[in-house]
């Protein structure tokens, strides 16, 4: 697991508060625990509506863990660090 | 903002093109709003928001979106193919967007704030690649099983509808029934426009399933509960026919196919277009009075529906060629249909529809329905009278002339036809009976009623013989109208003294003839007497004259001096008696 990249998705509407929030949050968590590890894409839903269909959003934000599978998605600003840890799986990875 | 402005006489609405429902909601649901269609499993939500979709492409050329949250559209697709419905091709030529939205919980983990801005994105984008004017969220209330935060979803929803408004897409919502409340998630509080509530009721083993418009604002419609029914075709909503009375009527009479009964009507038959109920106890031959009258339309050259309810079509007309109807030619001709079926094989409003179908499919100028009272088994009385007011309704708005048979048990049977409010919607009512004697019945046919039209009040005895029904002429008896064997010893009695009557008659006119023979003969006698006597007097004037003439000629001789000769003329005789 350690070999693999960590492909992250954002899925934001425009650059609102809660959009620029959750991108300025999960930054901070990847360079803390997956430094180098992980691929981040964020993807405007208002420039590319039709993408939003592909990974079944309806919340805005939401973020999408493409790999490793399985698909993983929390939604929200992600202010809250232990359940977006929880959510993406990352804890067991951070024993430093 | 679409909503229409006050001084509007009329909100402007989407017709749906669903049977029925568009005559309820008096044009269909409002124009760029949202609608709530709310009911319990089963129901058809789906397949209603599906066809006013289809229906809308297809007739009022209204692209659609469906957003379905609980089928994907492969589902969707394959569970409307039945109905004839494809969506794949509507997808194909952009006219239908399918958007499956999976929500699931497992999957999902909330960190404080969100909003629901990829749902209005989606959709958003949806609508403006088709030009979408209609739109289905089926069911959104699967958004709460997927996210926790009542507060933010009940305000994105909220938020959702306003902006669905702004679009002006006329939008179907669906969401299961709630205990005490319309919808589980108390969504009628947002929407506010239009709430149509389904129902699927199962009362004595037979499921009907009814509509109902809970509210809708700025407009008129039906408040009724109305059944509907998912058919090959789709949902079809039955309201009273037409909300109003107003159908048109013909001056046409047409036979009722048998000649006597036509005589009892002032016009000598019925109204075209007109609905005819028979009446009758079992054995009264109601069944062979409707075949009578669909044999005539037959001659007639009409096409006729015949509905058995008892009997198979074998052996309708196997028991009709017995009294000398023959409906095998006609059956061959495609002029007569026998639609046969157990009032029991659907419920009332299957059956309803089944006849609107056949109707529609055949357009039959009669239809005869045997018996009408064998849909009572399937149904209460209240539905089963709401279903023939439908019916009857339907069948004189498409101008069909229709007779219905009832059976009815004795002797309450006219009040019981009355209770069902039948009597008063039909225009002419005959009744047959038993008119039951010492050691024998007779058959007996009398006319209730008969809207529009003089007719006998008698009660007329009927044969069913081998040449189809025959009336029987009225025989008045010491004691009112006589029948059966009443009427034979009758006529024999009447035969007796018309013979007695008949030989008084000659009996006289030979008296009569006799007395003038006599008075002709002392006719004769007096005449020859006068006419001795005439003779005699004749002879005695002449002997008088010839006296007479004798003394003159005596006197101008006496006078003359010429002495009377003795013994000369008698005349000169002074004594001749």
């Amino acid at each position: 697991m350690d070999e693999e990249i960590w492909e992250l998705r954002l899925y934001v509407a425009g650059h609102t508060v809660k959009s620029v929030t959750a991108l300025a949050n999960l930054k901070k968590y990847c360079e803390e625990h997956l430094a180098g590890r992980y691929r981040l894409e964020v993807i405007d839903l208002l420039q590319n509506p039709q993408l939003a269909e592909g990974d079944q959003i309806l919340a805005i934000p939401t973020l999408v863990r493409k790999v490793p599978s399985p698909i993983r998605k929390i939604i929200g600003d992600l202010s809250n660090q232990e359940r977006v840890l929880v959510g993406l799986d990352i804890r067991p990875l951070d024993p430093k | 903002m679409t909503a229409a402005s006050p001084v509007l006489p009329q909100l402007p609405k989407a017709p749906t093109g669903i049977e029925g429902l568009d005559d309820v909601t008096d044009g269909g649901l409002p124009r760029g709003r949202p609608t709530l269609i709310c009911g319990s499993a089963g129901c058809g939500k789906t397949l209603l928001s599906v066809e006013f979709l289809v229906r809308g492409i297809q007739e009022f050329d209204e692209p659609g979106v469906l957003m379905a949250f609980e089928e994907t559209a492969d589902e969707l697709a394959a569970n409307v193919t039945s109905l004839g419905f494809d969506l794949k091709q509507l997808q194909a030529d952009k006219k239908l967007r399918v958007d499956h939205i999976h929500v699931d919980r497992s999957e999902i983990e909330e960190t404080g704030e969100y909003d629901l801005e990829g749902l209005f994105i989606r959709l958003g984008y949806a609508i403006d690649s088709i030009g979408a004017k209609r739109v289905v969220l089926d069911t959104i209330e699967s958004l709460f099983s997927g996210f926790s935060n009542q507060a933010i979803l009940r305000s994105e929803i909220r938020r959702l509808f306003r902006w669905l408004k702004d679009k002006g897409v006329t939008t179907i919502i669906t969401a299961e029934r709630g205990e005490g409340n319309l919808t589980r998630q108390g969504l009628e509080e947002y929407v506010s426009d239009c709430v149509i509530l389904l129902d699927n009721r199962v009362i004595n083993q037979i499921t009907t399933r009814r509509l109902r418009i809970v509210k809708y604002r700025g407009s008129t419609h039906g408040t009724n509960e109305y059944p509907y029914l998912i058919t090959e075709q789709g949902i079809s909503v039955l309201p009273v026919t037409s909300l109003k009375l107003a159908h048109a009527v013909s001056d046409e009479i047409v036979s009722t196919g048998v000649s006597g009964l036509d005589e009892m009507f002032k016009r000598r038959g019925l109204y075209r277009g007109s609905s005819t109920l028979i009446t009758g106890t079992a054995g009264t031959a109601k069944t062979t009075l409707g075949a009578a009258f669909a044999l005539e339309a037959c001659r007639r050259g009409e096409q006729c529906l015949y509905f058995a309810f008892e009997e198979s079509p074998q052996q309708l007309i196997r028991n009709m060629r017995s009294v000398g109807m023959d409906l095998q030619p006609y059956v061959e001709q495609g002029l007569l249909r026998i639609e046969a079926s157990r009032p029991t094989l659907n419920g009332l409003e299957q059956h309803l529809v089944t006849i609107h179908k056949l109707i529609g499919e055949f357009k039959p100028a009669c239809v005869v329905i045997d018996p009408i009272s064998n849909l009572v088994s399937v149904g209460s009385i209240t539905e089963v009278r709401g279903m023939l007011t439908r019916l009857i309704d339907y069948l004189k708005v498409q101008g069909i002339t229709a007779l219905f048979t009832a059976l009815m048990s004795g002797s309450k049977a006219n009040q019981e036809m009355t209770e069902e409010g039948i009597s008063s919607l039909v225009d002419t009512w005959l009744h047959v009976r038993d008119l039951e004697g010492i050691g024998e019945r007779n058959r007996g046919i009398s006319i209730l009623k008969a809207r529009g039209m003089a007719h006998s009040n008698q009660v007329r005895e009927f044969l069913v013989t081998d040449e189809g029904i025959r009336l029987l002429d009225v025989v008045i008896g010491p004691a009112g109208i006589v029948t059966g064997a009443g009427r034979h010893t009758q006529f024999l009695q009447e035969q007796a003294l018309a013979l007695a009557a008949q030989q008084e008659v000659e009996r006289r006119e030979r008296e009569v003839e006799r007395k003038r023979r006599v008075l002709e003969a002392t006719i004769a006698n007096l005449r020859t007497e006068f006419e001795s006597v005439e003779e005699e007097l004749r002879h005695v004037g002449q002997e008088e004259q010839q006296r007479q003439q004798d003394q003159r000629q005596a006197r101008q001789q006496v006078a003359q001096g010429l002495a009377p000769r003795p013994g000369g003329t008698s005349a000169a005789e002074p004594t001749n008696s």
